[in-house]
């Protein structure tokens, strides 16, 4: 199994009290709770510990993209990239993704990835992604047109990545002259696409394509919604003709390893809560803005929102629907496991700091995983 | 008295027209909510008008072509369909998203119309008074938001809606985002050409507006060649909906006015 460390880097200095007094922590959230000082703290913590993957034996560091949000700090992933590439050798800097749609010219994501590919030598993973939907209320991009965008700024990297420039290319959201990469990414034919995403079936019928066959990465949903999510994406293979293998499929999910499962509730539980409750509290018409996805998703979203039930999460209710592995060794493997027999995915994502979990608690997060359950995880 | 319910297809887009009176001709074109419902206001004007309120093209019970991308693609099909229906001598009315439409019509054609009634109409800005962002409130805060007369709104929120009736309702937002979330709420090319609008024009504003500031009545005012304003006390965004028999009474002296 392909192992992600996986970070989000979150303003843990939130008032979260402040917070819960406006309408959301995205979006609107007043900037004047980011003290620079203590997210400057935050910044240097956060890369030390994505930086400790390495050493511990992790295939991939993972980073992404979200804007004006204290639920994470890297609003441009790929700077992240660049200063992790001179603090590692050998480990795959996975950039989980970057959101294609946001943007009026995706030759500059294509460039960007190109250079970091180069940089690291071709360590770079590139994740696509559409950005989630607050993202358009913060960035003004039109929803009703997301998926045309993105797959349209798709098309245009992967043949940036790949045809001989200079080349016209003609979107009817992007339309270039000439599109002449330099310079051209490390890795050959480039470097590998990642999709990760909460489900949209839309996206899952086009990532399982056999022009593309993109791992598909599950984010944050309940044990069986990620293995719903990966047999839908099974069938689809099958529909198509082939059997999914197993490095197509990924979780990305919190995990929280400790001596006991008590212990595990004791020091983690608070820090998922705030992980669900605070950071990623969105209403639906921020978190679904009107063709974001098509009217059947998002009535399929609005019954599995309400099956995850009203109001806040307890840790307790998170460990309990599988959302988060939080416990002992055993317990945390056993939820692997359990997830692996059900789907076969092949890529654990896995978010080792969530919410306001401390440094010291994500460091020792990191060595219980690193020596108690990776070991188990390696084929 | 009830409206008669008529199809018209144009090209490949059949669109649902509710019909109602006899006399000259009122079309009006309905905001973003489309027309879930035949209003008060519509019967006064019967009274007097033959008044057709088209459902436009992505809402309610009218086809949604793809090829419709814009709001200047609207207007043109709307050229479309009155070139096909053979409709002269209009008195437009507009409302919000339908305000911007009548006048993304009317810069391209004004020769089948004969006056404007423009009602909070959104499609231009007023630089430094934002609008209402009614796509991040809530249900219940947006349906509050319509209003100045909050029993309105309780009207409104007390009714569940049925599956069928939830289904048009996302419908209608998809389209509306699709024409009108960026810019929002108005087109950068549309401002500069008012000035061809040259028909008589009433633009009509409730005073508590928070969707459209009432800031914008007076830019509308200014740009439109021959147009009078009216402010309306205490209403909010739908002025023919919370204050149907005043502003029916507005509406009916302009246009005996324009008539005669």
């Amino acid at each position: 199994m392909k192992l992600v460390s996986f970070h989000l880097m979150p303003y843990r200095p939130l008032d979260l009290a402040e917070a819960a007094k406006h309408r959301s922590p995205w979006v609107v959230l007043p900037n004047r709770l980011y003290d620079p000082v203590k997210g400057a703290e935050e910044y240097a913590r956060h890369i030390d510990a994505l930086v400790y993957a390495e050493e511990l034996g992790f295939d991939a560091i993972g980073v992404n993209e979200h804007h004006q949000t204290a639920y994470g700090l890297m609003p441009a992933p790929n700077l992240i990239a660049s200063a992790l590439i001179p603090l590692t050798k050998r480990i795959k800097i996975a950039i989980l993704g970057r959101a294609l749609p946001l943007v009026n010219n995706p030759i500059y994501i294509a460039e960007e990835f190109a250079m970091l590919d180069n940089l690291s030598k071709g360590r770079i993973i590139a994740g696509f992604v559409r950005g989630i939907g607050s993202e358009y209320h913060s960035s003004g991009t039109n929803p009703y047109f997301s998926h045309e965008r993105f797959h349209e700024a798709h098309d245009l990297i992967i043949r940036a990545w790949t045809e001989p420039g200079p080349f016209a290319f003609d979107g009817d959201h992007f339309s270039l002259h000439y599109v002449n990469l330099w310079p051209r990414p490390y890795q050959t034919p480039h470097p590998p696409v990642w999709i990760p995403s909460q489900g949209s079936s839309e996206t899952v019928a086009w990532a399982v394509h056999p022009e593309r066959r993109y791992p598909f990465l599950v984010t944050f949903s309940s044990a069986d919604l990620v293995a719903r999510y990966h047999n839908g994406y099974r069938d689809q293979a099958r529909q198509y003709g082939y059997e999914a293998a197993a490095d197509q499929l990924g979780w990305a999910c919190p995990i929280y390893v400790a001596q006991t499962d008590e212990r595990g509730r004791e020091e983690a539980g608070r820090a998922v809560e705030t992980l669900f409750n605070d950071f990623l509290r969105q209403s639906f018409e921020m978190l679904m803005p009107p063709g974001y996805t098509s009217i059947g998703s998002m009535k399929n979203f609005i019954r599995n929102r309400t099956a995850l039930g009203g109001g806040r999460l307890t840790a307790q209710a998170l460990i309990e629907s599988g959302t988060a592995l939080i416990g002992s060794p055993r317990t945390v493997l056993a939820g692997i496991e359990r997830m692996r027999e059900r789907t076969g995915f092949g890529i654990l994502v896995a978010l080792l700091q969530f919410g306001i979990l401390s440094d010291e608690l994500t460091r020792r997060n990191m060595d219980f995983f690193a020596a108690e359950v990776m070991p188990h995880l390696r084929d | 008295m009830p409206a008669q319910i008529t199809e018209l297809k144009v090209r490949d887009v059949a669109i649902k027209i509710h019909r109602a009176g006899s006399g000259p001709l009122v079309l009006f074109l309905h905001g973003a909510g489309g027309v879930p419902q035949w209003l008060p206001f519509f019967d006064l004007l019967a009274e007097r008008y033959e008044l057709l309120v088209p459902e436009h093209p992505g809402f309610g019970g009218s086809d949604d072509p793809p090829w419709i991308r814009s709001m200047p693609d609207l207007a043109m099909f709307y050229l479309d369909l009155l070139e096909e229906a053979e409709l002269d001598g209009i008195h437009l009315i507009g409302n919000s998203l339908g305000g911007w439409l009548a006048a993304e019509i009317l810069i391209r054609d004004r020769s089948r119309f004969r006056s404007l009634v423009q009602l909070a109409p959104a499609g231009i800005r007023a630089k430094g008074v934002p609008c209402g962002d009614n796509f991040i409130w809530g249900p219940e805060e947006a349906v509050r938001n319509l209003y100045h007369d909050q029993t309105f709104a309780d009207r409104i929120l007390a009714l569940t809606p049925s599956e069928a009736q939830m289904d048009l309702m996302l419908k209608n937002r998809f389209t509306v985002a699709k024409l009108g979330w960026q810019p929002r709420w108005f087109n950068p090319d549309l401002e500069k050409w008012l000035h061809r609008i040259k028909l008589p024009a009433l633009v009509v504003w409730g005073e508590d507006d928070k969707i459209m500031p009432p800031a914008y009545g007076a830019l509308w005012r200014e740009r439109l060649p021959d147009a009078r304003l009216i402010m309306v006390e205490e209403c909010g965004h739908l002025p023919h909906v919370e204050r149907a028999p005043r502003v029916a009474r507005h509406i009916c002296d302009f246009l005996e006015a324009v008539v005669s």
